[in-house]
């Protein structure tokens, strides 16, 4: 056995403990966690908001930027991880500190009955849509949230989905009365306003919002006055069903999630098993995770980049994009055997070993996507259309970017070089030299040129791997998490037993949590993942990162044109299912 | 006498043997020939599968071949709603609605699993099946479906578009319950008989009466609205 299934736990290392001591005594604590977990602090409703604001605005915190919030509905955690002291459910903030590079989790325990939070809006208001999820799903009110409603699920939908007494099949019946509909409009209901502006529906079904997204605005001729935007027309409760799948089960769920580059999402989620396991990986199939993560990248700009360009107008660019990610698909449908949901990583390893000629045929992908992007380059880059059309619209300053949550390409546009394959290496990405592409300007060019230049990044990512592409097994030799090989399996007893107990109970994660993040192609993604010792997994939350684009995405358009609006939805590339999950 | 070459025939119908170039069919065939080689398809484009739907209309697989590649996103200028992608409940009274507006004749793909019958989505939010809602002419298998696949579902829709056969002169299955696994303990909005009659294993589903013209009756359909809400 290579590694050891049981997780050393490390005391917990919170470098201002002492400022947080001498402000906030007693009242916020540390939690002891594993190693490979991000340091957790507890504190109770009352104390949440004076500790958001010292984590936020003290020198030695400076937790600027709100990733996520992972609520937990703990009443059927077994016997001795059941909650001591009656409380139910969990409300996890998990904040990252752009100035200090250094992950947090701040954790309110609440009762059964009534949960309530005071809203963190005013302080991170990235916090907005991901505390409407969190009452949608898990019923845990927010007082003092502006606009506390549903979110994923519809109006007409009856209790909370990922509460563990709800069960998974029950659904509900939608109307068209239980839609967004004229809310807006109500809103702005001045009988004085009302000759001069109209309300404007635009989605779910909208070739420009490339999924089911919907924003109702408010316009003034062409100019957008107010909007809303609205999501849930996609979700097909990734988190609800992998609750009743085994761990391993959950791979083909995770390749739904952005599904234009599928394997960013399954690689990072085998990363976060395999963190709560212990379990290291071979450094071929570190290799090969990473070579298919940059081409996963590739593929996801090109798609972003083509779809942007056809609804600015320009469309032979989406013919000249989508022939490399063809190719691409080509190598994909190699190694896995299917397009583009590939379900190919595995908790250990892969699926089974990449192709015999898999760097040459890598190798002869990059010359194709370097023509086809200096066609679309030669087009877009230096084109006075498109400059007009994407230059000073849809502008997000840094502040504004951190303070709505952004991460990748778009956070990167306005000027925070935070990049987790950079900042918290991960993979093979810390063996490797690249660059991380900012712009300052925060505009659709800008985020269109980031794009760019990520893709160039990617090649040099992929040439050095493959380079230096290592040889010898693709899986680990720890049979408790991954098949043992067939030969195995017939010569020899302890590897048949492994593959029936791997075959009929799955892979046993012992009891614990984790938050792990990796790079996706529109930003961090993350996955909390809570452990009961059982085969399946007890809850999973996604940080989903086109969710804080889009809960932006209303007032980034406010003031400008409707026109502008369409590009700059193109250019946060918004991929409904991983905003809806 | 030498007999004159036979012409040949320039799509269904029967070859003259005048000599003279034209051709004696039905008006029926030549418009549904017409019909099948210029579809003009609206993706109701919801996930993965739309993304291999764009792989199907982008220039490696080129549906331009099948005559199908004019995609219009109004369903008011298109007669092809290939629904690609999962349809879940929030979504479900906006496919509906445009499926209404589609102007006959009009047929309906179902690409991949997710909109046949649910997928591996067996969860709280998910429609099993966008029959419940619409009803479809060919369900396209796969998950999502490769290009070639959905390729061929188009060609089935053409020989089906020839055969004059359409999915709405089946039993409409629009008597599905929306709602699966009442809870008794909460209060239900009224259902139609025939939706209370499906739901406890009956499977009489009301009279659907077709005019001539293979329209629905209108009060059946009134009655297939209501028993959706």
């Amino acid at each position: 056995m290579s590694a050891t299934l049981a997780n050393p736990f490390a005391p917990p290392s919170i470098s201002f403990g002492p400022v947080l001591e001498q402000k906030l005594a007693g009242r916020v604590t540390a939690e002891p966690r594993p190693a490979s977990d991000i340091p957790t602090l507890v504190t109770d409703a009352a104390t949440l908001k004076e500790a958001a604001l010292f984590l936020r605005d003290d020198p030695a915190a400076a937790y600027d930027l709100f990733l996520d919030l992972a609520s937990v509905d703990r009443s059927k955690l077994p016997g001795d991880l059941a909650p001591k002291d009656k409380t139910r459910f969990q409300a996890n903030y998990i904040l990252y500190s752009t100035k200090r590079n250094e992950h947090l989790r701040l954790r309110v325990n609440l009762p059964a009955k009534e949960p309530a939070v005071p809203s963190l809006v005013g302080v991170w208001p990235a916090a907005n849509w991901f505390e409407r999820e969190a009452w949608d799903l898990m019923g845990i009110r927010f007082e003092g949230h502006p606009n506390l409603q549903r979110l994923l699920t519809h109006n007409g939908f009856v209790g909370h989905a990922l509460r563990k007494d709800y069960d998974k099949k029950q659904r509900w019946l939608c109307t068209e009365e239980d839609l967004l509909q004229t809310e807006l409009a109500a809103k702005t209901d001045d009988p004085a306003d009302m000759f001069e502006t109209m309300t404007l529906n635009f989605g779910p079904s909208h070739p420009t919002t490339h999924g089911t997204l919907r924003v109702v605005m408010r316009v003034d001729g062409e100019k957008i006055v107010a909007a809303e935007s609205e999501c849930g027309y996609l979700h097909r409760c990734f988190e609800g069903m992998s609750e009743t799948h085994t761990w391993v089960q959950v791979v083909p769920y995770t390749d739904r999630l952005n599904y234009c580059s599928p394997m960013i999402n399954g690689n990072g989620y085998v990363r976060a098993v395999e963190q709560m396991l212990g379990v290291d990986v071979p450094p071929r199939a570190k290799a090969a995770r990473t070579v298919l993560n940059e081409f996963s990248r590739i593929m996801d700009h090109l798609v972003c980049i083509a779809a942007n360009l056809v609804d600015l107008g320009a469309l032979t660019n989406f013919w000249y994009a989508f022939q490399p990610r063809e190719e691409i698909y080509g190598l994909l449908e190699a190694c896995c055997g299917a397009r583009l949901t590939s379900s190919y990583a595995r908790i250990g390893g892969l699926a089974k070993d990449v192709p015999e000629n898999f760097v040459e045929w890598s190798r002869s992908l990059l010359p194709t996507i370097r023509d086809r992007m200096a066609d679309v380059d030669g087009l877009i880059t230096k084109n006075k259309i498109a400059w007009n059309r994407m230059r000073g619209t849809g502008v997000v300053s840094k502040e504004h970017a951190i303070a709505w949550g952004f991460t990748g390409p778009s956070l990167r546009a306005s000027g925070v070089a935070y990049d987790v394959r950079k900042d918290k290496p991960y993979e093979m990405y810390g063996d490797v030299d690249f660059d991380v592409p900012i712009s300052t300007d925060g505009d659709n060019l800008a985020r269109y040129l980031v794009r760019m230049e990520e893709m160039r990044q990617s090649m040099r990512i992929i040439e050095q791997i493959l380079a230096r592409f290592p040889k010898g097994p693709i899986n680990s030799d720890d049979y408790r998490v991954i098949l043992p090989p067939k030969e195995m399996v017939y010569n020899e007893m302890e590897a048949l037993i492994y593959h029936f107990k791997l075959v009929f109970e799955g892979v046993k994660v012992p009891p614990g949590e984790i938050y792990s993040y990796t790079e996706g192609a529109n930003g961090e993604l993350g996955y909390s993942l809570v452990s009961d010792g059982s085969g399946f997994p007890y809850r999973i939350k996604v940080r989903p990162p086109c969710f804080p684009l889009f809960a932006a995405f209303e007032h980034v358009i406010k003031g400008g044109m409707v026109s502008d609006a369409v590009a700059t939805l193109g250019s946060l590339n918004i991929i409904a299912g991983e905003l809806d999950r | 006498m030498k007999t004159p070459p036979i012409a040949p025939p320039l799509g269904p119908g029967i070859p003259s043997s005048s000599g003279a170039d034209f051709l004696t069919t039905k008006l029926d065939i030549a418009v549904q020939w017409a019909q099948s080689n210029s579809l003009w398809p609206m993706p109701f484009g919801t996930a993965c599968c739309a993304i291999e739907f764009m792989s199907v209309v982008s220039s490696h697989y080129d549906l331009a071949r099948f005559g199908a590649e004019v995609v219009r996103f109004s369903p008011r200028q298109s007669d092809l709603l290939i629904v690609a992608g999962t349809v879940v409940d929030k979504l479900a009274p906006v496919l509906k609605k445009i499926y209404d507006q589609m102007p006959e004749p009009k047929w309906v793909i179902s690409m991949g699993v997710c909109a046949s019958t649910g997928g591996f989505y067996r969860a709280y939010h998910v429609v099993q099946g966008i029959d419940e809602i619409v009803p479809v002419d060919v369900y396209v298998a796969g998950c999502p479906p490769t290009p070639e696949n959905l390729i061929h579902g188009i060609i089935e829709l053409q020989k089906k578009i020839q055969s004059g056969e359409l999915a709405r002169h089946r039993e409409a299955k629009t008597f599905v319950p929306i709602r699966v696994g009442v809870d008794p303990d909460l209060s239900i909005p009224a259902y139609s008989d025939g939706v209370m009659a499906h739901l406890q294993g009956k499977k009489e589903l009301p009279e659907m009466a077709e005019t001539a013209e293979g329209e629905l009756d209108a009060k059946a359909r009134a009655a297939a609205g209501e028993g959706r809400r």
